[in-house]
């Protein structure tokens, strides 16, 4: 029998001050120890072998209780239990239970001597990938378990109640099929007394913690363990009793419907929900699996599209790909585009009202205030321009191409540029007010809050200067920041190509927490309702408590997210790269609906009396009602 | 360096320069102009019992709060810790202190000491992730050090304008407006649970003969799950950490009258004890107040 305790994984070093034997002891003449397996609490498992065989090698796990209780009463107690768990092992006879050869004591120690099982266990398995199970396998595995259930419940004399279903205690042998291990149950237990623990961890079922052990328990239990198998999400790490908030298919969408049922069904809170027995439980799961289609063909194909019930407004057609974001002011929608032109179209008919032209890209969203719009262009200008007919007010010239958008704050106008340089241009005269060196091209929007403006750079630094230019701090990221910030209460929130979400102190610049994606973004993060939303060039849009940095959820679209979320109300909207826009319930990360555009969309919606507005790549503004 | 003379630099005292003793100037002599007034001052108050029913404390405490001024100063910090142990033979009250130390240490190491060097220091921990390493830590030093002890543990680290909780537990941190009361931590309990789950009414909670029976704890095995988040400092206000000595007999509602009624938070703190004590003090008592000035 082999263990793993998540619990010490480097006792071997310093074993020695807790009793644990080291290799090459001798036990009863008989059992030589060669290693540790697993040690935690009071007891080790150590892989042995049996030198009765002196021909073959035969390895037996040796599980030691070091009995270090004090009192005589516990003394005894912990003696007793051990006992019953080599006595129940003892009449015990299934596959699926390690059998036991030897059960004695010796000095403070007692000893049971059994199989060992060559393989993992189901938390070493998970914990060895990243990815998540196949439905398929975790089924087999749950359908094996149910028969050992079945028979431990059926057990002559006395039903015997495993108790103790989880992923550490399900190992999978070299042939595959599943080994329960660990029988020893008895936690010791002193209900109401200050101080007592309760050995819940996260598989046990609400009414253990009445002392009560039946048949349901189990079922309870071994719905939890698939939930962790099949979500990933640790039990433990969560309250007690709450897998009804975090729903299998909610995490994991590739679970069939009818195999969430099943889990949902043997984690009902009230025993009397759950499946009468285990025999039932076999044959819901069976069923689930009939009815995907998993145990006869693997490969049944789900393709199913959901037609898009959402309606489009108008679209317009420029001339080139749209990559930046567009914005609406007194009812004219405005959008830069890679024909170099600003466009101005009325935002309720998308009938073209003027064009500006400048004389490079426009990968930036335009910003509006009163009569002017500013536009940044790769042409290495800001160019100001009249809000009703687009003629030229004045133009900021910039050493490099101008990537940032900018942003306007008490009568400037705050844009970084691939010169290097943070620029604070006057808003009416296009005059530099005062512009500040950075490491690298600024990409990113500056923020401005309380006489502070905050900004990150290519090269991976992010800067708080104040209003005279001078840097109050300096953070640095391992890769560059397009991302721009964002500030909710205090704490500054951006994304990095350095894969990572951060989040900053704004005073003072201290990370409070990170939070690590599967790919660089350059998304900017939204924040709504406590949660962060960002893209992620892994194809994501997160949803991140804001407090924590636990995910709440992701969606998967069909290519790597660049543009930034919008939040409307319980609405995430959010374009992918794979021509689509995503209308998510920003609660649950469930699609509302997509629209499928003809070309990647890498700009930021926004939302105007009912109607969103985005560019595609496929040179076309398109506006739908929501 | 500059930085450095100028907080360490002066050696000594200037001599008078005529020998003659110095004296408390008569404050009515000073010009009120020569006295650059402070803002508003964070204030802190702690107290700790036995408490009536107990022969030993099982409860640790530790409060660190830092003030600068000046050009370039360090922002205003502070660390707040309180724990409350369990298990026989001395086995909690050893928990509780050694599990404050380790997070004290980590915590002052890692986040005040480092605000303190000279040169800005890069690629520090995040905040939280520190907080969950301190306690984690105080989780292994007593799972190897104290077998059968246990510990709650509410650590509170305030830099700057947020302040960072690392919670395992039933020991709580409350934050108190004028007229409100409401805890921010969430009790590791088996009736919170059960109540958050609608099983349990509050009234029925506050009786539930498992009412002190923890699903988290310091010292309990090495899956420590610990709450960590992060709060803009509650402004012209104050926060109370303590054990269940104090919330478990005290009313929300009786906690707020006293704070509120109180010239000093040390004054709070101590009739908090004394009416913990009152009502029959079945429990060790901690009770640390810090009152945040507004802006």
């Amino acid at each position: 029998m082999r263990r793993t305790t998540r619990a010490l994984p480097n006792k071997t070093g310093e074993t020695d001050q807790l009793g644990v034997l080291q290799p090459g002891v001798t036990l009863q003449d008989r059992y030589l120890v060669l290693g540790v397996l697993g040690s935690g609490g009071m007891s080790s498992v150590y892989k042995g072998r049996d030198l009765h065989f002196p021909n073959v090698t035969k390895l037996v796990a040796v599980k030691e209780m070091l009995n270090m209780a004090a009192d005589p009463t516990m003394y005894e107690m912990v003696v007793r239990n051990f006992e019953r768990e080599a006595d129940l092992l003892a009449t015990l006879s299934h596959p699926a239970i390690p059998r036991i050869y030897d059960y004695f004591t010796q000095e403070a120690s007692s000893y049971l001597v059994m199989e060992f099982i060559e393989g993992r266990d189901l938390e070493r398995l998970l914990g060895d990938s990243d990815t998540f199970l196949a439905e398929e396998k975790v089924i087999t595995w749950a359908v094996e378990l149910c028969d050992v259930l079945t028979y431990l419940h059926g057990h002559q004399p006395q039903p015997v109640i495993f108790r103790d279903m989880k992923p550490s205690n399900v190992m999978i042998d070299q042939h595959g099929h599943i080994r329960l291990i660990d029988f020893g149950i008895a936690r010791i237990f002193q209900p109401g007394q200050k101080g007592t623990m309760i050995g819940t961890e996260g598989y046990s079922p609400p009414e253990q913690y009445r002392g009560e052990a039946s048949p349901a328990g189990d079922i309870y239990a071994l719905g939890a363990t698939l939930h962790h198998l099949l979500t990933r999400r640790d039990p433990r790490a969560e309250p007690p009793f709450s897998f009804s908030e975090r729903p299998v298919r909610q995490i994991n969408p590739q679970i069939s419907p009818e195999l969430e049922s099943v889990v949902n069904a043997a984690l009902a809170y009230d025993p009397k929900d759950r499946f009468g027995s285990v025999e039932a439980f076999k044959v819901a799961l069976l069923s689930a699996a009939k009815q995907t289609g998993i145990l006869i063909s693997p490969q049944k194909s789900t393709a199913l599209k959901l037609p898009s019930d959402v309606q489009e407004l108008w679209s317009f057609e420029c001339e080139d790909e749209i990559r930046g974001s567009c914005i609406v002011h007194r009812g004219i929608l405005y959008v830069g585009c890679y024909d170099n032109n600003l466009y101005a179209l009325d935002a309720k008919r998308g009938t073209f009202l003027w064009k500006y032209p400048t004389e490079g890209g426009i990968p930036t969203r335009p910003a509006a205030n009163e009569d002017l719009i500013y536009v940044a262009s790769e042409d290495h200008r800001l160019h100001a321009v009249s809000a009703d007919q687009g003629k030229l007010v004045w133009t900021y010239l910039a050493e490099g191409p101008i990537r940032s958008s900018p942003t306007l704050y008490e009568g400037h106008v705050f844009v970084g540029a691939d010169d290097g340089h943070l620029h604070v241009v006057n808003m009416l005269n296009g005059r530099r007010a005062w512009r500040v060196e950075a490491a690298a091209p600024i990409r990113s929007s500056p923020l401005v809050f309380d006489e502070r403006v905050y900004y990150g750079c290519e090269s991976g630094d992010f800067y708080c200067v104040d209003f005279r230019g001078e840097i109050k701090w300096r953070f640095r990221a391992k890769r560059a920041i397009s991302s721009s910030p964002i500030m909710v209460e205090g704490i500054l929130y951006f994304g990095s190509m350095d894969w990572t979400l951060y989040a900053l102190e704004a005073e003072g610049g201290w990370q409070i927490w990170r939070f690590r994606m599967g790919r660089p973004t350059i998304s900017s993060p939204a924040y709504a309702e406590g949660k962060l939303l960002t893209g992620c060039a892994d194809g994501n849009i997160y949803a991140i408590d804001a407090r924590n940095n636990r995910e709440a959820w992701r969606f998967q679209t069909e290519h790597q997210v660049t543009g930034s979320p919008l939040v409307q109300e319980d609405s995430v909207y959010c374009g992918s790269v794979d021509g689509s826009m995503y209308c998510l319930d920003l609660r649950s990360g469930r699609k509302r609906w997509m629209y499928r555009t003809g070309g990647p969309i890498t700009g930021t919606p926004t939302i105007h009396e009912g109607s969103i507005y985005f560019g595609s790549n496929d040179h076309r503004v398109y506006a739908l009602l929501t | 360096m500059d930085f450095f003379k100028r907080i360490f630099g002066r050696k000594k005292p200037p001599v008078p320069p005529d020998g003659v003793k110095t004296a408390p100037l008569d404050p009515m002599m000073v010009a009120p102009t020569m006295i650059t007034p402070l803002q508003g001052r964070i204030r802190i108050g702690m107290a700790q019992s036995t408490g009536v029913e107990r022969t030993h404390n099982e409860d640790s405490l530790f409060v660190l709060q830092g003030n600068a001024a000046g050009l370039e100063a360090l922002p205003e910090f502070g660390l707040y810790v309180v724990a409350d142990g369990m298990g026989g033979h001395r086995s909690g009250e050893v928990a509780s202190a050694i599990s404050v130390r380790a997070v004290s240490r980590r915590l002052f190491e890692d986040s005040i000491l480092q605000l303190m060097s000279i040169d800005p220091v890069t690629d520090l921990v995040p905040l939280q992730d520190l907080m969950r390493m301190a306690l984690e830590e105080a989780n292994m030093a007593v799972v190897e050090r104290v077998p059968g002890g246990g510990t709650t543990l509410t650590a509170v680290l305030h830099l700057g304008h947020q302040i960072t909780v690392g919670h395992v537990g039933d020991s709580r941190a409350y934050i108190l407006t004028d007229s409100e009361v409401h805890a921010i931590t969430r009790d590791h309990s088996l009736v919170k649970r059960l109540e958050e789950l609608g099983q349990l009414r509050p009234e029925e909670a506050e009786v539930h003969p498992q009412r002190n029976v923890l699903y988290r704890a310091i010292g309990q095995g090495a899956n420590l799950e610990v709450d960590v988040f992060t709060l803009p400092i509650p402004r012209d206000s104050h926060m109370l950490l303590c054990s269940d000595g104090l919330w478990g007999v005290v009313p929300d509602q009786e906690i707020l009258r006293i704070v509120s009624s109180s010239e000093t938070p040390q004054e709070a703190c101590d009739r908090l004890i004394d009416a913990a004590n009152a009502a029959g003090g079945p429990d060790n008592i901690t009770a640390v107040l810090v009152y945040f000035p507004p802006e």
